[in-house]
């Protein structure tokens, strides 16, 4: 069978580290290749090889059997490769047509040709079933049409081969399905697909073939039919992976937090959460579902202290604390793992002994008259350091800049439950982790309902959300779609509620 | 000051000085010489190093107070004016009171007043800063420029010495200048200045590494988001940080005007202002680095007239070799990036040699389909290599 893309033997490296080595891909015509790994394995930064933003030190590259030097994107595009960012790039106030054309406008003596363009985009369109309007705006349509706009754009430059960096991290459940069927027309129609991904799922779904990469590393190329998930996930981490949360029924108890009418302002000073109310009971996982920026950030940090409360009211233990200052919230039982670790979990240019009671410091026995105690530190910092399992170069002597994400996040998190809260709120908690850490943490939050805590998990993993959660609550463009048992729900169901449309069927505006 | 610091501040210093000698060269003189008379200009008797530390000491303050708001993630730019206005007030008290009070109660109640006057300066930049997000460069420059007229007027207007443009000179219970320690040097000017600054030195490391407000502080200048996270007053701890680096820039004042000198001068940005600058970034922001590079420039300020004086070297020669040393501290940055560069390009010569020999693995990839055993095998010929690098 013919190869369209084979990639040889490709090393990249970037200074002090080496993103790529010895790495081969081999895509076949008409075939979903999926490429497999870790964050941080460098699949992304093979495919920026591939689609000529980086040259590699070593290796080769053949598109249709002849060896190739993709200099920069436009050699792509001229070559037949196309890629479709993880970020959109899209201009948000043109029309879909103007977005597609941007650069190789069709003219028609001096102005541009748009209603031709727009022809050929909705040819293009109905043929691979991808349902655009060419006049609609981008910024009136849903990411998941935005991402079929940049397929488009591929489409629309005859791009054979199409790249797609983790296509689905953005989308709901049904629109990751949409996805799918529209990766299948695309095959059906002779072109090939590189899709980058860390969801095994996905890959059993569509993909035919699976290269898998660990620490810049090639580990081997295999038929995805024939592979099972847990041999993936294996290839992928190195190691056995389980992938169910044992946990046991439990009965909650009072309500720790209690969220009334609350509506904040987001950043761009008009309401990200509206009229929000919501109870965490001790010893509940309350999940708080989700797509990306529907308010969920506003919310906890308006539960947190990080953003004024417009109107409403936040309940802790029955106290109301809408305008208690942070520490004095953390001073009575609350504790946060923040959304991003390295802007806020951390202070990266501190060790990790002093990490550890960046909340805590001004207290005894960590200080006495204003007087730091490093011995005290130290300890405190060991005891969460080996029941943590944080493993760094010098110990509690290592900056927090030199961990991996996964050890900066159990940093965190051992931080974090060592307060011994009443409430954890756990934004994102496992974000961008190894599936072995991922695991790990996954049984420290259950640990904390288990012991009769409050945790309220804020997650744009859906799975992780249904694995961990007692309930949960959808929350759609700032407003609580509904709150359902996670037992008796299914992601079809969730999924549908994260996309605006509540239990029955009334779609919400 | 970690090892890899001292060792760029270092490599600055030897630069600037050859950088000074290739100068002295080109202009026909002996670098030797020159070099020799500059040290020697320095520290050749007690007198003259007397002399080079009272040089050297308002440097030291005003680099301490560059380099605290450093470390707290501040740019204190308004060190001129900090220091004009602490030796402004210092030097009106000397002047009201001097005849009336004890000494040392004058001298204590003179440095205070001093400390104080430098404090309020910076803490109208922190409060802006902490307030409205003013950039705290913009409103330090700002009352830079406010305390020079302020001077330019009360001087003439109510503290008039023998000329219009400088005041009455402080009467000698007045100045830091003490017997004992000029007669331990000989007659130098060097007063009790020295001894603020070195314990201003103890006072700042003690503070940076020992107390909880200095871990806040640092905390805040590191990573503002995860102080706020943490609960800490992002905002209270700009305006403390300013204060006591104003504070710093104003003890700097008074070792300037009613140590070193005893009289003010009108229409005069004192100069070891902005010196701080490039001390503290010759110093790595660090309090003992500081010390070290502020003595360093002490010599350099010092030796250079008696280097004028003895060879046909002019004095700028040794401003150029500052300005020079600076520029090498700044640039240290380089040194790395040069370094990764080196070891990059050895990197991927010894990749290309692997890659020569892993052909092998090529070949294998092309007959059968799941390659997982053989190159694994290949990964560990690699991992191997990459030990053997290390």
């Amino acid at each position: 069978m013919e190869y369209v893309v084979e990639m040889l033997n490709i090393r990249k490296e970037f200074p002090g580290i080496v993103a790529n080595d010895n790495i081969t891909v081999r895509l076949k015509k008409g075939e979903i290749h999926a490429l497999l790994g870790e964050n941080g394995a460098g699949k992304s930064t093979l495919m920026s090889v591939l689609f000529g933003m980086y040259q590699p030190e070593v290796g080769t590259i053949k598109v249709r059997g002849k060896e190739v030097k993709i200099s920069n994107p436009n050699v792509a595009n001229d070559l037949g490769i196309g890629m479709v960012h993880q970020h959109f790039k899209l201009v948000e106030n043109f029309t879909v047509t103007e977005n597609i054309i941007l650069g190789c406008e069709p003219k028609k003596g001096l102005v541009v040709d748009i209603k031709s363009a727009a022809k050929k985009i909705e040819e293009l369109s109905n043929k691979y079933e991808l349902k655009v309007d060419p006049y609609a705006k981008i910024e009136d349509i849903t990411v998941g049409m935005q991402q079929r706009v940049e397929i488009l754009k591929m489409l629309y430059r005859d791009a054979e081969v199409l790249i797609l960096d983790e296509p689905t991290a953005v989308l709901t459940p049904q629109e990751i399905e949409e996805l799918m069927k529209i990766m299948k027309n695309l095959i059906k129609e002779g072109k090939s697909i590189i899709i980058i991904t860390h969801k095994l799922k996905e890959i059993k779904a569509v993909a035919d073939y699976c290269t898998v990469i660990r620490r810049g590393k090639y580990i081997g190329s295999v038929e995805v039919k024939s592979t099972s998930q847990e041999k993936m996930a294996e290839m992928m981490v190195g190691r056995p992976v389980s992938f169910k949360v044992d946990k046991k029924e439990k009965e909650p108890g009072d309500v720790v937090l209690k969220v009334e009418d609350l509506s904040v302002m987001n950043n761009k000073k008009v309401l990200g959460v509206k009229n929000f109310s919501l109870e965490v009971k001790a010893g509940e996982i309350l999940g708080l579902a989700g797509v990306e920026g529907n308010g969920q950030s506003e919310l906890i940090e308006a539960i947190t202290g990080m953003r004024q409360v417009k109107s409403g009211k936040v309940y802790f233990k029955n106290q109301d604390i809408t305008n208690m200052s942070i520490r004095n919230r953390i001073n009575t039982g609350m504790a946060h793992i923040p959304e991003d670790r390295q802007k806020r979990g951390l202070v990266l240019d501190y060790t990790i002994e002093n990490n550890m009671v960046l909340e805590i410091y001004d207290r005894e026995p960590f200080s006495k008259h204003g007087l730091l105690k490093k011995d005290a530190i130290h300890n405190y910092a060991e005891k969460i350091i080996k029941e943590f399992d944080v493993r760094s170069g010098q110990g509690g002597k290592s900056l927090a800049r030199t961990m991996s994400g996964g050890n900066q996040q159990k940093a965190i998190i051992g931080r974090e439950v060592e307060l011994n809260p009443e409430l954890l709120i756990a934004v994102q908690p496992t974000r961008g982790l190894d599936v072995g850490s991922i695991e790990y943490i996954h049984k420290r939050l259950i640990e904390q309902r288990d012991e009769g805590k409050g945790v309220l998990l804020m997650s744009l993993e859906l799975s992780e959300i249904m694995n961990l959660s007692d309930r949960i609550a959808i929350i759609n463009n700032g407003e609580l779609i509904g709150i359902v048992n996670a037992s008796e729900t299914n992601e079809n169901e969730i999924g549908l509620m994260m996309a605006g449309i509540q239990k029955g069927g009334t779609k919400h505006e | 000051m970690n090892k890899k610091e001292s060792l760029n501040s270092i490599l600055a210093v030897v630069l600037g000085l050859i950088a000074g000698a290739i100068l002295m060269f080109a202009i026909g003189s002996n670098a030797v010489e020159g070099y020799s008379y500059l040290f020697r200009g320095a520290l050749i008797n007690v007198k003259r190093g007397g002399d080079t530390l009272a040089t050297a000491t308002p440097l030291i303050l005003t680099g301490l107070s560059v380099g605290f708001a450093f470390k707290t993630g501040l740019f204190n730019i308004g060190t001129p004016g900090q220091m004009l206005f602490g030796g402004f007030c210092a030097t009106v008290i000397g002047l009201t009171y001097g005849a009336t009070m004890p000494r040392v109660l004058l001298l204590l109640v003179m440095i205070i007043v001093g400390g104080l006057a430098g404090a309020i300066w910076a803490f109208v930049p922190g409060l802006l800063k902490a307030k409205f997000n003013v950039n705290e460069v913009v409103s330090a420059i700002m009352m830079n420029w406010v305390c020079y007229w302020i001077v330019y007027y009360a001087i003439p207007g109510y503290f008039k010495g023998s000329s219009e443009t400088e005041s009455k000179s402080i009467p000698a219970e007045a100045s830091l200048k003490t017997k004992w320690l000029t007669d331990l040097f000989s007659g130098s000017y060097i007063n009790l200045g020295i001894l603020i600054a070195v314990i201003a030195v103890i006072v700042i490391a003690f503070i940076l590494n020992k107390t909880v407000l200095g871990y806040e502080l640092k905390a805040v200048g590191f990573n503002k988001s995860a102080a706020e996270y943490a609960g800490m007053s992002v905002n209270r701890n700009i305006v403390i940080s300013m204060m006591i680096a104003g504070c710093l820039s104003g003890l700097a004042g008074v070792a300037q005007y009613i140590g070193n000198a005893s009289n003010m001068q009108i229409g005069i940005m004192p100069s070891q202002g902005f010196d701080g600058i490039a001390v503290s970034l010759l110093g790595a922001n660090n309090p003992v680095g500081i010390l070290i590079s502020a003595l360093f420039f002490g010599v350099l300020y010092s030796g250079k007239g008696f280097m004028n004086a003895n060879t046909n070297i002019p004095p700028e020669i040794a401003d150029t070799i500052i300005a020079t040393i600076i520029y090498f501290a700044a640039i240290s940055a380089a040194v790395p990036m040069i370094v990764n560069a080196i070891k990059h390009k050895k990197a991927i010569a010894n990749a290309k040699k692997l890659q020569n020999d892993g052909s092998i693995v090529q070949q294998d990839l092309a007959n059968d389909e799941s390659k997982v055993s053989n190159t694994e095998k290949a990964n560990d010929i690699t991992d191997i290599d990459d030990k053997e690098e290390k």
